[in-house]
């Protein structure tokens, strides 16, 4: 992976005086599932309407597949987009919708769309309001691929499905990246299904960028270390904390080490898996809020 | 050909499970040179993962020389991983389902059948 698909720089979004996004410093590799993970108002929502030219930015700038996100077929044919509550026509059917799709778009793969639908079972003749949300998710992310998108942004796509329908969701998504060429970011509460489909993360936390790196990197960076509290400020060189608990005791420390950098021997050192890290940064980001 | 099954709990990373699984299926002979592996495609439809986890999996496996990718015809077996024959493996496992069923049979449950293997395995080193 060398280009980029993504990259913003100090983006910020204010609503009258409130700011939902600040200095958001992404950058993101194309060809890569991205995990967009933040509490709720951390500002995943805002970033990717900034991203599909949706909205525009109140401060910085951001380059998407090498152009200013834009309102503009040029900028658009690359790009889907699908959105929190699932868009669709309710009161029409599926067909009508593919039949829809090959219009508004330059570029519509209508046989692919016809194979998915069928290979998923959904009926063609129903109309949309009346699927499972399951399907409904699921001719909306056919719809987005069959424009053969580059770039797809979804904005928690699976929050409402049952374990199964995610399932599913997340295997046709995979297959599409599969096929390359497509560049994936995704928001999403589900941290457990953050590993295994993603292999980047960017966490937003208090409308701020609080990581946005290499899921394996992130791993070998940070590590969990349980040692006695008296040493709490004896961590040595290069170790950073990002998220501290303690008991009278005790301290367990979540640290980022720099390349090399080696605890100081008092500590035990645990490998922590990707949610206790990312929990560990937006943990961070709301004390920071709080003082 | 083979299903792959991930733990997101084990703390093994995605990709090292595929290469143990691929492993243990040569070992024990559920797979033999000349076997295709199941495609990229194939996988992600079953276990849902990201596809860069396979890809990367399947190039570690072709590093330690036990795969090969085939251009347009996918990924296949080369060799099987140093070790005993599936023959040999089998003998041993009978062996070892002789001694589980004596021990079953004097009483021991499973956490003290583990234990007798750990502490075996321990004075053995």
């Amino acid at each position: 992976m060398g280009k980029t698909a993504i990259q913003t720089k100090d983006l910020g979004k204010r609503y009258g005086s409130f700011w939902a996004l600040q200095n958001c410093n992404i950058s993101v590799p194309e060809g890569s599932v991205s995990a967009l993970v933040g509490p709720n108002g951390a500002g995943k929502s805002t970033l990717l309407k900034l991203l599909t030219g949706l909205s525009t930015p109140s401060s910085g700038e951001s380059l998407v597949l090498g152009k200013a996100p834009r309102q503009h077929e040029d900028f658009l044919s690359d790009v889907g987009y699908l959105a929190q509550e699932i868009p669709l026509y309710k009161n029409l059917d599926t067909a009508e919708h593919v039949k829809m799709g090959r219009h508004l778009n330059k570029r519509f793969d209508e046989a692919f769309m016809r194979k998915r639908l069928d290979g998923l079972a959904i009926p063609l003749d129903r109309a949309v309001g009346k699927l499972s949300g399951g399907q409904r998710a699921q001719v909306a992310l056919a719809l987005a691929l069959a424009k053969k998108p580059k770039l797809l942004l979804l904005d928690e796509p699976v929050a409402a499905l049952d374990p199964l329908a995610r399932h599913d969701f997340l295997s046709s998504l995979a297959q599409a990246v599969a096929e390359g060429g497509l560049t994936v970011v995704m928001s999403s509460h589900l941290l457990a299904d953050l590993e295994r489909v993603s292999d980047h993360a960017i966490v937003l936390a208090a409308g701020q960028t609080q990581l946005c790196d290499d899921i394996e990197v992130v791993l070998n960076e940070h590590k969990l270390l349980v040692g006695p509290r008296e040493h709490g400020n004896d961590l040595g060189e290069g170790v950073t904390v990002i998220h501290a608990t303690h008991t009278v005791k005790q301290s367990t420390l979540l640290v980022r080490m720099n390349k090399g950098a080696k605890p100081s021997p008092h500590w035990q050192k645990h490998e922590p898996n990707i949610e206790e890290i990312i929990l560990a940064y937006m943990g961070q980001a709301n004390e920071g809020g709080k003082k | 050909m083979i299903t792959f099954r991930l733990n997101t709990h084990s703390g093994v990373p995605p990709y090292l499970q595929i290469v143990q699984q691929v492993k243990q299926a040569l070992q024990v002979g559920i797979l033999e040179p000349g076997d295709q592996l199941p495609t990229v495609k194939e996988v992600v439809a079953h276990v849902a993962i990201n596809p860069n986890t396979v890809f990367k999996a399947y190039r570690e496996l072709d590093m330690l020389g036990l795969v090969e990718g085939r251009t347009g015809s996918g990924t296949f077996v080369k060799q099987r991983p140093a070790g005993p024959s599936p023959e040999v493996q089998e003998a041993l496992s009978q062996d070892l389902a002789g001694w589980i069923a004596k021990a079953d049979k004097a009483g021991l449950d499973e956490e003290a059948i583990e234990a007798l293997v750990r502490v075996a395995l321990h004075k053995k080193q």
